[in-house]
């Protein structure tokens, strides 16, 4: 096999660096692979470790600090042929932790490559997340305070399936490369190295020490068993096949000639849990089936299962502009934490405006007429209350007709349901 | 006639699935999650690739390679995401990276108000990169708008090369309402130029336009770089090399302001005064509008669906017979300065309101009549 190198870019590194040698043993590596070049793709990081994608001939992405990964699981995502190759140095390992602890997780076949060499050399030599507490360093005493992780240990309680940890200078890197690019998901190899122009002037780092460093770790050299699973691409493709129904518009006929179309605003004050906004779902149905635009808007809290549920509906025969609630022609409230969240509304209410209220519930004072239900007796359960109103409603000639009514509820519910759903609005109809 | 009914994210993710996207990455954020939920329904049963990613910046980055891979790429956030998706917009802009981003607008600044509206980010989404390159911004008033201006948003992320934005608002990207899909024409779909010679040179192109595309992945060989680079993708610090590239990142979008512009306008006999406004906002600018009208006092409107570029042609067209000009934004004025920078000379009146709630037509006739 002939040589991944680029010619005309030769490595620039620094005398001694072992970024150096680490170009040529991943280039061996490539060789003994015989990958493809243009099924391979080397997505580097910010720093001397950037600078890798340029000096083979493959596919290149050189990104943002801290980011490869991100890329590289597009890249792969998109493309599962393709052999993706991550170089980051320790400065990317620490800015994009969150990146590398999820490629961890997630599992795409990705091999990562993080060349530490203890600082960033590029900067000027200041500490990374794995400069040695006692490194003298760019960052005058700051690195005294922390002390640097150990990504092999992280990565294996993060779910790496393949961790390596070896020197830059061992004499079987390109065969660990081969492993790892062999490797089945993502594998994460570590390679210890000199930064001869930042680091070892000041710290005292060779070849040997960099053994006896490893040699003092816990041992990381291979697939790992406890986090052995499926990749994520196959996981995901295979899911993503048992989904096989594209979900279509909900689309409404128009069943209906009103007589007189004109223009609602329909308010319904309630909580959380009372269905809601099923029931505002109903009523712009309702619309629809009479040919009627529509549109509403939902006011719910956050934690949803507390706290008021307001659904402020529009339907006209005209096109709807603006899409709030000016003069409102009927209001529905049925529950206090509702009509608080619309406590003002009610003293501009026109008398014309037909107000539904709950017996238990309070409302401020207003000119409207006010229709007050007691559906505690009529034996409506509460989460129906708003669905009741709608029969009520109807039974007033109010916003929309039964014939409306009935064909939304069929339209918004399978037919077991709507039976159950028309059971309720009917007994309000014909109170 | 057979009416649809569905917000405002929804019609954004059916415009992407009409588009031909087929990846999506998105981080969950109210009020934008619905985009990513919609398209997680909708992209696995048509083969295409739909994550959550660990964050904003990592969802960008996800965008960002299957884009370079060649896939049409969508994702969508509010601000304080498209403050985290920052630094991989000047990525996306600098390196000609196609991609469809919604920012689903919310009150502001930071984390503000996670279920209230407003026009919060527009100068954001301009100026939110590095170097200040011209990106695209177009906007919609409803959910309609949404459909189909997400489908031009892909054609001119493919034309141009570039992220394109969708300033949608919560109030229209939460607000169901009944939409007419077949009264819809879409326009043609945009594919990505594909390099057709010989010897591929990733970012080679005329002065006024974007590099033919090759995937990473396919038989030449492809550079990619955040870095600023020649035209065959490799860092560069030569001066004019670096002169031309910025000039042209610049001259492809602004050469085809024009074209990009999308609007609507109604001018009404007699009027003497043009309001102006985007977003949802036009939709009380247009009840404002019909209302006075019956009143006998006829106001004519131009609703701005290209906000960037800024269509300057347009505005001094559309403005030219106009003694006043009225400008209403959902935000304390963040566009008003454009116009009256194009439209300098001109009474320029502006209203802003940014309190959560939508600016009532009522009030913008206030503004219109008490001049």
């Amino acid at each position: 096999m002939s040589s991944f190198l680029n010619e005309r870019r030769p490595p620039v590194f620094c005398p001694g660096c072992t970024h150096d040698r680490i170009t040529k043993e991943l280039d061996r590596a490539l060789e003994i692979m015989g990958l493809p070049a243009d099924k391979t793709v080397i997505v580097s990081d910010i720093g001397c470790s950037g600078l890798f994608d340029t000096f083979f001939n493959v596919h290149a992405l050189h990104g943002l600090h801290g980011r490869a990964l991100t890329y590289a699981q597009g890249l792969k995502l998109a493309n599962p042929e393709l052999n993706v190759i991550v170089t980051m140095g320790d400065g990317g390992l620490g800015i994009g932790g969150a990146h590398v602890l999820a490629a961890c997780r997630k599992n795409m076949d990705v091999t990562l490559i993080v060349l530490n060499n203890f600082n960033f050399g590029m900067t000027g030599g200041q500490y990374s997340s794995t400069t040695p507490t006692a490194a003298v360093v760019g960052s005058e005493f700051l690195n005294h305070a922390e002390i640097p992780i150990d990504i092999c240990a992280v990565a294996e309680s993060a779910g790496a399936t393949y961790i390596s940890r070896c020197s830059g200078h061992d004499a079987k890197l390109a065969e660990t490369f081969v492993e790892a690019m062999g490797h089945k998901g993502f594998s994460l190899v570590e390679t210890f190295g000199m930064c001869t122009g930042r680091y070892t002037k000041r710290n005292p780092l060779t070849p040997k020490v960099i053994d006896e460093m490893i040699a003092a770790m816990p041992r990381n050299n291979g697939p790992v068993e406890k986090n052995k699973r499926a990749e994520y691409g196959e996981v995901y493709r295979q899911l993503a096949l048992e989904k096989k129904r594209f979900p279509e518009p909900v689309t409404i006929e128009k069943l209906i000639d009103p007589a007189a179309p004109k223009r609602e605003e329909i308010v319904i004050l309630g909580s959380a849990g009372m269905r809601i906004v099923t029931a505002g779902d109903i009523v712009c149905y309702a619309g629809m089936t009479a040919g009627m635009n529509v549109s509403m808007k939902n006011d719910y809290n956050i934690t949803v299962l507390r706290g008021q549920s307001v659904s402020e509906i529009l339907i006209s025969p005209e096109k709807i502009g603006y899409a709030g609630i000016q003069a409102p022609t009927v209001v529905v409230a049925i529950s206090d934490e509702g009509v608080q969240r619309r406590r003002s509304m009610f003293a501009t209410l026109s008398p014309e405006t037909f107000v539904i209220k709950e017996k238990s519930v309070a409302i401020p004072e207003t000119p409207a007429r006010v229709f007050e239900v007691d559906f505690k007796e009529s034996k409506v359960k509460r989460h129906d209350w708003a669905l009741a109103s709608l029969g009520l409603l109807a039974k007033e000639g109010k916003g929309f007709t039964f014939e409306m009514l009935s064909h939304a509820v069929h339209a918004r519910f399978n037919e077991k349901v709507a039976g159950i759903a028309m059971e309720t609005v009917e007994k309000m109809y014909r109170s | 006639m057979a009416l649809s009914f569905m917000e405002g994210n929804e019609a954004v993710a059916r415009g992407a699935m009409a588009a031909g996207c087929s990846f999506f990455a998105g981080y969950p954020i109210t009020p934008a999650t619905t985009v990513f939920a919609n398209m997680l329904k909708m992209l696995p049963p048509r083969g295409g690739v739909c994550v959550q990613g660990e964050d904003e910046i990592a969802s960008m980055g996800y965008c960002i390679g299957a884009s370079m891979a060649g896939k049409k790429a969508l994702t969508a956030t509010s601000g304080p995401g498209l403050s985290l998706y920052s630094e991989q917009i000047s990525f996306a802009v600098g390196s000609e990276i196609p991609l469809v981003i919604v920012d689903v607008q919310r009150l502001g600044p930071s984390t503000g108000s996670a279920t209230r509206g407003a026009d919060s980010d527009i100068q954001f989404m301009r100026w939110g990169n590095t170097g200040g390159v011209p990106v695209i911004v177009l906007v919609p008033k409803d959910a309609l708008d949404c459909y189909l201006l997400t489908v031009h948003a892909f054609n001119y992320a493919e034309e141009f090369r570039c992220p394109v934005f969708i300033a949608s608002n919560k109030e229209i990207g939460m607000t169901k309402e009944s939409v007419d899909l077949d009264a819809v024409t879409l326009p043609p779909l945009v594919a990505r130029k594909p390099y057709r010679g010989d010897a591929y040179v990733p970012f080679e192109a005329g002065p006024e336009s974007a590099p033919d595309f090759l995937p990473i992945g396919g038989r030449d060989l492809v550079r990619q770089t955040s870095s600023t680079h020649g035209p065959d993708g490799y860092i560069t610090i030569d001066p004019g090399v670096i002169e031309a590239n910025q000039e042209r990142l610049q001259n492809k979008i602004l050469a085809a302001e024009e074209r990009i512009t999308l609007y609507e306008e109604n001018h009404r006999p007699g009027a003497d005064t043009l309001v102006i406004s985007y977003g949802v906002t036009s939709r009380a600018v247009d009840d404002a509008c019909a209302h006075l009208e019956k009143k006998g006092r006829p106001v004519s409107s131009l609703t701005l669906k290209t906000l960037w570029p800024v269509p300057e042609t347009l505005l001094l067209k559309a403005a030219k017979s106009y003694r006043r000009i009225v400008v209403v934004e959902m935000n304390l004025g963040q566009y008003v300065g454009e116009i009256q920078r194009v439209l300098c000379g001109k009474k320029i009146d502006f209203y802003g309101q940014m309190d959560g709630i939508l600016i009532k037509p009522g009030k913008i006739m206030e503004v219109i009549e008490n001049e």
